[in-house]
């Protein structure tokens, strides 16, 4: 295991984009920008005004600056006792959840809208499904005195109506969107129809590392700290690297957020876990590189959940952060690669792991999270099994649960008497 | 109706030297396949063959329409609710076609990734089809497009908008064939009261281009024209009005009875047709 100082590692690029966007270049064809002529030059422009920015150490120190003052990084990276006691190994958690707004979503809303200043335009869209990344860009318009407009699909605003509250308290404006099926991709499509229409003075907030080229390598460079962090971290208090580390898998930002640090450390397993719903076996998940095809979707060539005519399907997850029909093109690069590997997780699995961390370490992770913490269990069953008690997990804990205490409830039938949860990852009721 | 007629004249390039020599502005009419179901888009297209359009569009209905506004949206949700598929739209394309009018279909990226881009190529020359218009597809990004259109003969026809460089109009113009389509707005689809004022530079700039690049090329606009007298001011100064929304719109107004949404379709196009002629 490799021991070096280091804090962050000089990056190969060799699972970069080129500069046409392409991860694995035009030949292996992942992301690229399918995108309407009328949005190209807006993309153009944000694709120089990003990489300028990341090389100037004035933009560089502010972002910094931010995300330490404001918004409380870096997070810590904790370890898991109790957990690690049951799954015989050790398990290291990223705190993201103790960021402001409870996720890693700050970190990109925080770089995008910095961009958004730099680049001289005064409003800013988003689009949402759970919410919170509508929260997080009504923070972060707030903080840099931004006008905010979010798209949401008009299903979620009525599901998660507190989160709509808490962006109308931060000054956005919340548009629902009843088109198509009135959910996260209906948001983004008229995100995508405000944008072609305002695109000389707003600037696309987007919210995950899918989309058109620069969005998914922009997104992954604002998130990136999650694994700079940890992995300075994790060497710093243990002196080692990790041997597996895990996120969860939407559209990908923490993931890959998690995993850029990391992709040149061969020795450690990267493993990123898809909302597998009720099953793969059945229609209703979100696991597009597990169990879907190549296809194009919001202007990046990717894993699409779609028909046999190229329709995209309505994906399904009891997490929302979780549901959509596509995925960031460089994860589908690294899964192409064998670098990374995806595996399906059930809304069962991530619910049980949701309760067992409440209980074992207190905290209570967001249902997005659930997935990579019942993930990892697996994976640190087997390491304990095979490389004893020494092994290290790390899993990026991307966000917190008070959110999905609505669906906790419902699911537990939590409340009103005494709740038995049984926990069918370690065969061992925690309750 | 106008007879069947040989392969060549069945081109959009022929269509528009045929509307030039008339001194006036092509007419180029679209609406999607499946729309109100199959059969009913057929009808409706060769209705509007029969009242002055010059060349069809066939709109592959798609389950994300970024560039298309709530009119063409709504048609489309319609169409696939349906149970439109691909095949559909090739045999729509293969119905209008042999009246002898070029028809073209427009269809958003990955259904026809999904299809396979050879075998869509193929099947849109066998149905008699004249060529594709890719909203969301650029030529920069579209070399596997391009070589199938090739082979098969087909029309590349991508799209040039207010906010493009310079430079990217000249590679837009130089990777197309039959036209050039020109979004006269910045925004989705959608009939409009007045018709754009960035039109006329892009048109001018994107003939420039094309004369540079030495093409004899003909420039289209669309985006917002929705009656005879918007036809005419945008048929001034380009080469063919393209229209949509409009169409869309009024057999959208027709859901109950067919008859009178088809009687309407062809007042709107003898009005737009009357409008290309009166610049």
């Amino acid at each position: 295991m490799s021991t070096t100082s280091s804090p962050v590692p000089p990056s190969s690029g060799r699972f970069d984009a080129d500069a046409q966007g392409w991860f694995g270049g035009p030949e292996q064809g992942w992301g690229g920008r399918f995108m309407p002529e009328a949005l190209i030059a807006a993309l153009d422009e944000l694709t120089e005004a990003w990489t300028g920015a990341m090389a100037d150490p004035a933009f560089v120190g502010e972002f910094e600056h931010v995300l330490r003052d404001y918004a409380g990084l870096p997070s810590p990276l904790f370890h898991a006792t109790r957990l690690s006691e049951q799954v015989g190994c050790r398990v290291l958690l990223k705190r993201e959840d103790l960021n402001h707004t409870g996720a890693h979503k700050i970190r990109n809303v925080l770089g995008q809208a910095l961009l958004t200043k730099r680049m001289g335009k005064q409003r800013v869209i988003a689009e949402t499904g759970a919410g919170q990344h509508g929260v997080a860009s009504a923070t972060a318009a707030a903080y840099f005195g931004l006008d905010c407009t979010v798209y949401m699909g008009a299903v979620d605003t009525r599901r998660q109506a507190l989160n709509v509250a808490r962006m109308h308290l931060l000054g956005a404006e919340v548009i629902p969107v009843e088109s198509g099926s009135a959910t996260l991709k209906d948001a983004i499509n008229e995100a995508l129809r405000d944008w072609v229409a305002s695109v000389d003075h707003t600037a696309y907030l987007f919210g995950t590392a899918a989309g058109p080229h620069p969005f998914p390598s922009m997104v992954r460079d604002f998130t990136r700290g999650i694994g700079d962090e940890s992995r300075a971290q994790c060497l710093e208090q243990y002196g080692v690297l990790p041997d597996a580390i895990a996120a969860c898998v939407g559209g990908g930002s923490n993931a890959i957020g998690l995993f850029t640090a990391f992709l040149d450390d061969d020795d450690v397993a990267i493993y990123g876990f898809e909302p597998g719903g009720e099953g793969v076996d059945t229609p209703r998940h979100a696991a597009t590189i597990h169990a879907a095809d190549r296809g194009v979707l919001h202007g990046a060539r990717t894993y699409v959940l779609q028909d046999a005519d190229g329709q995209t399907l309505e994906s399904h997850s009891i997490s929302a952060g979780l549901d959509y029909p596509g995925v960031g093109p460089q994860h589908a690069h690294l899964a192409a690669t064998g670098r990374a590997t995806y595996l399906p997780v059930t809304d069962d699995e991530a619910m049980s792991a949701m309760a067992l961390l409440s209980r074992t370490e207190g905290i209570i992770p967001a249902i997005e999270t659930a997935h990579a913490v019942a993930g990892a269990i697996r994976v640190a069953e087997r390491l304990a099994v095979e490389k004893g008690p020494e092994a290290t997990v790390l899993i990026s804990l991307s966000g917190r649960g008070d959110k999905d205490m609505g669906t906790a409830i419902e699911y537990f039938g939590l409340g009103e008497t005494k709740v038995d949860l049984d926990d069918d990852i370690t065969e061992e009721p925690v309750g | 109706m106008s007879a069947p007629t040989s392969s060549t004249d069945r081109t959009v390039a022929f269509a528009f030297a045929t509307a030039r020599a008339e001194g006036r502005a092509a007419l180029v009419g679209y609406l999607p396949a499946g729309f109100p179901d199959v059969q009913g888009g057929i009808d409706a297209m060769l209705v509007m063959v029969e009242a002055g359009c010059d060349v069809i569009e066939v709109g592959l209905p798609y389950s994300d329409p970024v560039m298309d506004g709530p009119t063409i949206q709504a048609a489309a949700q319609q169409a696939l609710e349906r149970g439109a598929r691909t095949d559909d739209v090739l045999r729509t394309v293969e119905a209008v076609a042999a009246t002898g009018t070029p028809t073209v279909v427009m269809t958003y990226w990955n259904p026809v990734e999904r299809y396979g881009v050879e075998r869509f190529a193929a099947g849109l020359a066998a149905a008699g089809g004249a060529g594709l218009i890719t909203p969301d597809l650029t030529p920069d990004f579209a070399p596997e497009w391009i070589a199938a259109a090739d082979r098969h003969g087909l029309d590349k026809i991508f799209l040039v908008a207010p906010s493009s460089t310079p430079e990217r109009v000249a590679m837009t113009v130089r990777a197309s064939r039959g036209f050039v389509y020109a979004t006269a707005v910045m925004g989705v689809t959608g009939a409009r009261t007045t018709t754009s004022d960035l039109a006329g530079p892009l048109v001018s700039r994107t003939k420039q281009a094309v004369a540079e690049a030495g093409l004899d090329l003909p420039v289209g606009v669309g985006l917002g024209v929705g009656n005879g007298d918007q036809a005419a001011e945008v048929a001034s100064y380009a080469d063919a009005v393209i229209v949509g929304s409009a169409f869309v719109r009024t057999l959208l107004d027709h859901p109950d009875d067919r008859a009178a949404g088809l009687e309407a379709l062809r007042a709107l196009t003898h009005d737009l047709a009357e409008g290309v002629r009166r610049a």
